[in-house]
């Protein structure tokens, strides 16, 4: 294995539409800025280059929506990127033809995640999806035509006016496709989004109802033999998503493109979301204005074991030296909430369904304070 | 210098808002001891919250001139918890002008004042005040106040302190009817320690009521049952500010200063004389007081230890009737075990701690003390529940006698609230046709929570109330304790009578769960009298706690999310592995003051 990073992260803003639960860094429309932002991202990967790996492992299109880019610049991106052994590219379902899905497949793509959401008419209304649950299904079949192996599907859950018969259907309808990975995602509802003003308190008013959702998320997937590997991921056996495992794993990764997050040798940098700041600078052969963030150590493992703490597999406890509160941990394993096993640490299976607050409490106080 | 008999000295006693104060004022602008320019209302009460609230808290002696005579005015605190500040007072005097409001007529603190003027020998002036009111009715006050203390109704000054008509024939009254002091002075000097105060620069200032002998400045004094010594390093009177003279002679009231740094080595009640040829006998009365409330103070931010520990040092040096001692309580930290001469007392201290120090405290539920006697036959007196042993022989609890005073209607919602309390029926009198007393022997117990707000809203704010201890008696008492997830919280532990012990036990339960957020595993929360569980509710543990995605984009902020969250949970306080915010136990502590 060469030295360097092995994941590498390019992403791709522009969306026809802004969901309104949506919080990410998009651009709607802007065809006309397409060409110059598949320069410009070849243009810094060129200037990052020596970070990477020679042969390097994954690399993940997101978005945005990679498959609304023109699909002439779509190739053109994908030709230039590095070979790797998994390519993911996202996709929404109503920007899937049978040509792209076609074209994606020769440019080296192995993996697609579609963004399906749900497959009920009046939930993607909610959710201001553009496609109908007929679109979502053909996409999926488009895409397996052209010879992918490999398809993951996006959920979201706990949307307004779901009933748990409504989520019961959406499950089966997934399930159904055979996906060989699914991701299952809660709704947030972020902050300052239009979608929290519309139906924020509604949010609130079901989240007691909408509490035994996640449960019933795992327990389908679960009897229908896929395996919860993270907390909000279920793949076939050996279907993980790579490139996402890297993240979890705490490996070093290199972000391309406006809002891009890149992580290298405790260093972590965000590109900022502005465009024509990003294409003035890489048309000027500078590097993008960016945020820097340099991770101690001690944040680094925390950060490790908040990730870890996210699989099914144990985090090296070595790893993660410090960051646990051993008396917290003593507290888990009694509560039946966390283990230690094959000298890792991990959560139990009823620990995972509580997660960031099993993982608050075994955090040690940062060490900041901890010196006073 | 005036020789015994151009001395007169007096008190103004009254029942809560009757005029003390204004009449005080009065005199003093009348006696031109303060120029109107000088004259702010109630310039006696010096602190700001006894002027806010109205109330004297510290007494103080004024020197006046009326027609060739030395009047000093000693003035009284007017409630329950200072009854011994002001038997003190009133043992420093020969009279006392007893104000009755015209419109109210006689209330509780009158006949309270009333009965300990009477007890200490004293003239009393009976003075109708506020006739210029509309609803005064000075011919009935009248009538009912000298009924009270053996006086013709005529004799009875009828007056308006606010504008001064009938003050002047009042101090005629006082110069004419209030004998001289007595006393000897050649005799070894004796001197009454009636009230103290305590001056950052001068050490202990002790208002005293010379009673035999003399003093002079720089004298070698002694304080016979502290048995404290110092030197009079400066004697004088007030007027109303200090005025230095080099003597204080028997029958006069003035102060001496100790220059004693610490007020508990001088304690009011305490007998002065000199350390050379001393007196044999103190004067009589001393008695060490003894707080009857105590409650836990613990301050909201454990940060403020020290500073809540320096502020109650700061007003323990001008308040020698606070106690408090360390208290370490498993839920809510490092904080004091108080204990007060009674409930406006713990109100006025937590108020001037909070107010003057800037401090934010989590009180307790407030207890009164008990006599223990266990079953290894130890005898304990115990002022915090979380040290009543579980298993005991016998406890006993002190008791109140009540006096009452409510127009007729309402006499009977007074019984019913009185009997809900475990009361016994002592004594009713007819005051007028309207009026009645009414006398109950009560547990101090049963009066420390909501009696004041209770009796209030069942009375429509017309009965008065005021009350002396009379002694400890046994009671059917148990201890109530409150488990979170099997451990007890201290904090929360009360004692309660057996009857009431289950209601009060569901009360709070249901309050914690209401208040307690869902933890990640279920937490009990039981009520139990010894190892039996009163009341029982679940908090039920959350189903779902997790951060929904988490990619290489947002590492970042998840763990700054965490982070905030981790921060979050130091404020809250940890019983077992159960955390618990302050809020919920400040609703908790709430609900015994609210209701029970």
């Amino acid at each position: 294995m060469s030295p360097g990073v092995r994941h590498l992260y390019v992403h791709l803003p522009f969306c026809a539409h802004r969901c309104g639960y949506c919080d990410f860094v998009t651009l709607v429309g802007r065809t006309g800025s397409h060409r110059s932002y598949v320069d410009a991202l070849l243009a810094e990967l060129e200037l990052e280059r020596q970070a990477l790996a020679a042969d390097v492992e994954t690399v993940f299109l997101g978005g945005g929506t990679p498959t609304f880019t023109e699909p002439a610049e779509l190739a053109r991106l994908l030709a230039a990127l590095p070979a790797a052994d998994e390519v993911t590219v996202e996709a929404n379902p109503e920007t899937v033809t049978p040509a792209l899905a076609s074209m994606m497949r020769a440019a080296g793509v192995r993996r697609v995640s579609l963004g399906a959401q749900s497959f009920n008419p009046r939930l993607l209304a909610v959710l201001e999806r553009r496609a109908d649950p007929d679109v979502v299904r053909s996409a999926f079949y488009d895409v397996r035509d052209a010879g992918f192996d490999n398809i993951s599907l996006d959920l979201i859950y706990g949307i307004p006016g779901q009933s748990a018969a409504d989520l019961a259907s959406d499950l089966a309808e997934a399930i159904a496709l055979a996906p060989e990975h699914l991701s299952c995602y809660e709704l947030e509802a972020k902050p300052g989004t239009r979608f929290t003003f519309a139906h924020g308190d509604e949010l609130e008013a079901q989240a007691e109802a909408m509490e035994r959702y996640f449960e019933l998320v795992v327990e389908t997937l679960v009897d229908a033999g896929y395996r919860w590997y993270e907390t909000a991921n279920f793949c076939r056996p050996g279907r993980q998503a790579r490139h996402n495992l890297g993240y979890w794993q705490g490996r070093d990764y290199l972000g391309i493109g406006i809002g891009a997050v890149s992580t290298v040798k405790g260093l972590r940098w965000r590109n900022r979301p502005s465009l024509g700041g990003y294409l003035a600078a890489l048309a000027a052969g500078r590097r993008p204005p960016r945020e820097e963030e340099a991770l101690e150590p001690a944040v680094q493992r925390r950060e490790r074991l908040l990730l870890g703490l996210r699989l099914d597999e144990p985090v090296s406890l070595a790893g993660v030296a410090g960051a646990v509160d051993p008396s917290a941990l003593a507290r888990m394993e009694r509560l039946g909430l966390a283990e230690r096993r094959h000298g890792g640490l991990a959560l139990t299976r009823r620990g995972r369904f509580l997660g960031s607050g099993v993982t608050v409490a075994l955090m040690a106080e940062s060490p900041a304070k901890s010196t006073i | 210098m005036s020789s015994l008999d151009r001395i007169r000295n007096f008190s103004i006693v009254a029942h809560i808002d009757h005029g003390k104060s204004t009449l005080a004022d009065r005199i003093l602008e009348l006696t031109e001891t303060l120029s109107e320019r000088e004259m702010r209302e109630q310039v006696l009460d010096s602190m700001e919250l006894e002027r806010e609230r109205g109330i004297t808290i510290k007494a103080q002696a004024v020197r006046v001139l009326w027609r060739g005579h030395q009047l000093n005015l000693i003035d009284t605190p007017g409630h329950v918890d200072f009854t011994y500040e002001v038997s003190r007072a009133l043992q420093a005097c020969e009279g006392a002008v007893l104000v009755v409001d015209a419109a109210q007529g006689i209330e509780a603190q009158t006949l309270a004042n009333a009965y300990l003027a009477i007890e200490n020998d004293l003239e009393i002036v009976p003075v109708v005040n506020k006739i210029d009111l509309p609803q005064a009715d000075p011919g009935a006050a009248a009538t009912e106040v000298a009924e009270l203390v053996g006086d013709r109704p005529e004799r009875v000054r009828r007056i308006s302190a606010k504008t001064g008509e009938g003050v002047e024939e009042v101090l005629d009254a006082i110069v004419d009817r209030i004998p001289p002091p007595e006393g000897d002075p050649d005799a070894p000097p004796r001197a009454l320690v009636f009230d103290s105060s305590y001056d950052q620069y001068r050490g202990v200032v002790a208002f005293v009521r010379m009673v035999d002998g003399s003093f002079s400045t720089r004298e070698r004094l002694r304080a016979m049952a502290a048995g404290t010594r110092f030197e009079a390093e400066e004697l004088g009177f007030f007027s109303p500010d200090r005025r230095p003279v080099p003597t204080l002679e028997a029958g006069e009231v003035g102060y001496v200063v100790t220059g004693l740094k610490d007020v508990s080595r001088l304690r009011v009640g305490d007998t002065l004389t000199a350390q050379e040829q001393p007196a044999i006998d103190p004067l009589p009365g001393y008695k060490d007081v003894k707080p009857t409330v105590f409650a836990g103070l613990f301050p909201t931010d454990s940060d403020d230890y020290p500073a809540l520990r320096d502020a109650l040092d700061k007003l323990k040096l001008n308040d020698a009737s606070l106690f408090y001692e360390p208290e370490t309580s498993q839920a809510l930290g490092f904080g004091f075990r108080c204990g007060f001469l009674g409930l406006l007392h713990m109100e006025i201290v937590r108020e001037r701690l909070e107010r003057e120090f800037d401090l934010d405290l989590l009180v307790t539920a407030p207890n009164v003390a008990y006599r223990v006697l266990t079953k290894a036959g130890q005898e304990l007196e115990v002022h915090n529940p979380a040290d009543m042993p579980r298993e005991v022989e016998l406890v006993e609890e002190p008791y109140i006698r009540a006096s009452t005073i409510v127009p007729k209607d309402y006499v009977g919602s007074v019984m019913e609230l009185n009997n809900e309390r475990r009361g016994r029926f002592h004594h009713m009198e007819y005051l007028s046709e309207e009026r009645v007393l009414l006398t109950y022997d009560l547990p101090l117990a049963e009066i420390v929570y909501d009696y004041y707000d209770q009796l209030k809203s069942r009375t429509r704010g017309y009965a008065s109330f005021d009350y002396d201890i009379i002694g400890f008696e046994p009671g059917d008492l148990v201890r109530l304790d409150v488990l979170l997830a099997g451990e007890a919280v201290d904090a929360l532990s009360l004692i309660v009578h057996r009857e009431g012990a289950y209601p009060r036990g569901r009360a709070l339960v249901e309050r914690l769960r209401e208040e307690i957020p869902r933890q990640l595993f279920d937490v009990p929360v039981q009520a139990a009298i010894g190892s039996r569980i009163v009341a029982r509710e679940t908090i039920k543990a959350r189903r779902k706690d997790v951060l929904a995605k988490c990619y290489g984009g947002d590492i970042t902020r998840k763990r700054k999310l965490l982070e905030r969250q981790k921060k979050g949970k130091k404020r809250m306080k940890q019983v077992g592995s159960v955390e618990v915010p302050q809020e919920a136990f400040l609703a908790v502590l709430n609900l015994d003051g609210e209701r029970r």
